[in-house]
């Protein structure tokens, strides 16, 4: 099959469904603070365009420090594991911890502890905590799938704990972890939305706070508006994790190969 | 005759109570080729790991000739590392000596051809056919000039014809490089080629 219609059918299908909804908003005369139509949140856009964009900066920037901070604390502590049973019996079940407890009940909390001026580090810390885990698992998971033969032959020939590290564990590692980056990426986003509606209105200036201050004050449009902002960040966000797992696998590994044939 | 490297009552049990085996004594000489033969479970890999130094014997010893000597060692599975390709594989050994990158390719390089993978320093693993990926696995092994091969079933996951030609191919490189070679092949009724072969019997058998 050839690859355009990957990318053309779901377009496609947007497009109709939009066309869709517009039709039926207006036909059934829908209110705009129950459904707006596309129309209406075009034109939100263009209204807000300023507010809109500054609250994806902010945002955007939360994300990628959250996340760019949670692979190089879950890659390090992952390599700590594999090398001290002792370190990781320690800590691992706190990671666990960590990672189940519901964000928005620490929130506050976490707000409280930064001080209310430190909005943003709060955020950032929140968005930490959830985007954390999958990394430090599946590197966990992927130090410890590297070939045992491989690993005798290493020894065979002399190699020390770096050099086992460094030649066969951290690239034998590479396809889980960015496979728990993609996941990560979008938890990172969601982790730091969802702080911001925990955090309360009038304080944060990221999407989050767009989304619930234009919905306290009933123009639904631009709430949509937000919302598909944000979308569009998420699906951005995995596209470019998407593209960089390609890059860095598709020579070897069977999950980036092309069928041939 | 002086030994490279022997076992002297060498016994080995597995820490879930399995005896691999039992007072065992072998000794190799230099420039010997020594097929072990038995059927699966008597213990020839074992053994093997243990020359290699791979697994400790839980009684005995092993004893080397003075200046210990440059091992290689053939799994029966290629082993090779999937994201780099053939000339990284076969430039191993060398890298983890430290001999710089230069040399270390032109000796990997040359192992690459000697084992008839001319043309193929660049292709990746999974674009190698299994006989490929096992002649890979042997340059590394004889990249790094050893003097004892030891090599456990490396033909067996391979057919038949392919497994005749690696064999001569073998015998050649033995006999060019002034090896000693160990040799664990797939078990099988056919006489082998070996000047001399240990045979040994599962203890339960």
């Amino acid at each position: 099959m050839r690859e355009w219609p990957k990318y053309v059918v779901p377009v496609a299908l947007g497009a109709l469904v939009i066309g869709l909804w517009q039709f039926l908003v207006r036909h059934y005369d829908v209110p705009v603070f129950v459904l707006p139509a596309p129309s209406d949140i075009a034109n939100a856009f263009v209204t807000d365009f300023s507010t809109l964009m500054s609250a994806l900066w902010t945002t955007f920037r939360i994300v990628v420090i959250a996340f760019a901070l949670a692979v190089v604390s879950g890659v390090l502590l992952a390599v700590l594991f594999s090398q001290s049973r002792i370190i990781e019996y320690a800590l691992y079940p706190y990671a666990v911890i960590l990672q189940v407890t519901p964000i928005v009940a620490i929130a506050p909390l976490i707000i409280i502890w930064v001080h209310y001026e430190n909005i943003d580090l709060a955020l950032l810390i929140l968005a930490w905590i959830v985007a954390f885990f999958p990394i430090l698992a599946n590197t966990t998971l992927g130090l410890r799938s590297a070939d045992f033969n491989l690993i005798d032959l290493l020894k065979l020939y002399g190699a020390s704990r770096w050099q086992i590290l460094w030649r066969l564990q951290l690239p034998s590692t590479l396809p889980y972890l960015l496979g728990a980056m993609k996941v990560s990426g979008g938890l990172a986003l969601i982790g730091s939305v969802v702080a911001e509606f925990a955090a309360g209105t009038g304080t944060a200036t990221g999407l989050g706070w767009t989304i619930t201050e234009a919905g306290n004050r009933l123009h639904i449009a631009t709430m949509f508006a937000a919302l598909a902002i944000l979308a569009a960040l998420g699906v951005t966000i995995f596209a470019v994790l998407s593209g960089l797992e390609w890059l860095l696998l598709h020579r070897w590994h069977e999950s980036a190969l092309k069928k041939e044939g | 005759m002086a030994s490279l490297v022997a076992l002297k009552g060498v016994s080995k049990t597995f820490d879930n109570g399995t005896l691999a085996l039992e007072r065992v004594d072998l000794a190799v000489t230099k420039g010997e080729f020594v097929s072990l033969l038995g059927p699966s479970g008597c213990g020839k890999s074992t053994a093997l790991r243990i020359l290699a130094g791979l697994l400790t014997p839980s009684d005995g010893t092993v004893e080397f000739a003075p200046g210990k000597p440059e091992i290689g060692f053939v799994f029966q599975e290629p082993t090779l590392m999937p994201w780099g390709p053939a000339l990284t594989n076969a430039r191993l050994p060398l890298d983890l000596k430290g001999i710089n990158r230069g040399e270390a390719n032109d000796r990997a390089a040359r192992a690459l051809k000697r084992v008839g993978l001319d043309g193929f320093e660049k292709s990746f693993p999974r674009e190698l056919s299994g006989g490929m990926k096992m002649r890979v696995s042997i340059a590394r092994a004889i990249a790094a000039e050893p003097e004892l091969l030891l090599m456990d079933e490396p033909f067996a996951a391979l057919d038949e014809m392919t497994r005749q030609t690696l064999n001569d191919d073998l015998l050649k490189l033995w006999e060019e490089d002034a090896l000693t070679v160990v040799f664990v092949p797939v078990a099988s009724r056919k006489r082998s080629r070996s000047r001399r072969t240990a045979s040994a019997r599962p203890a339960t058998a």
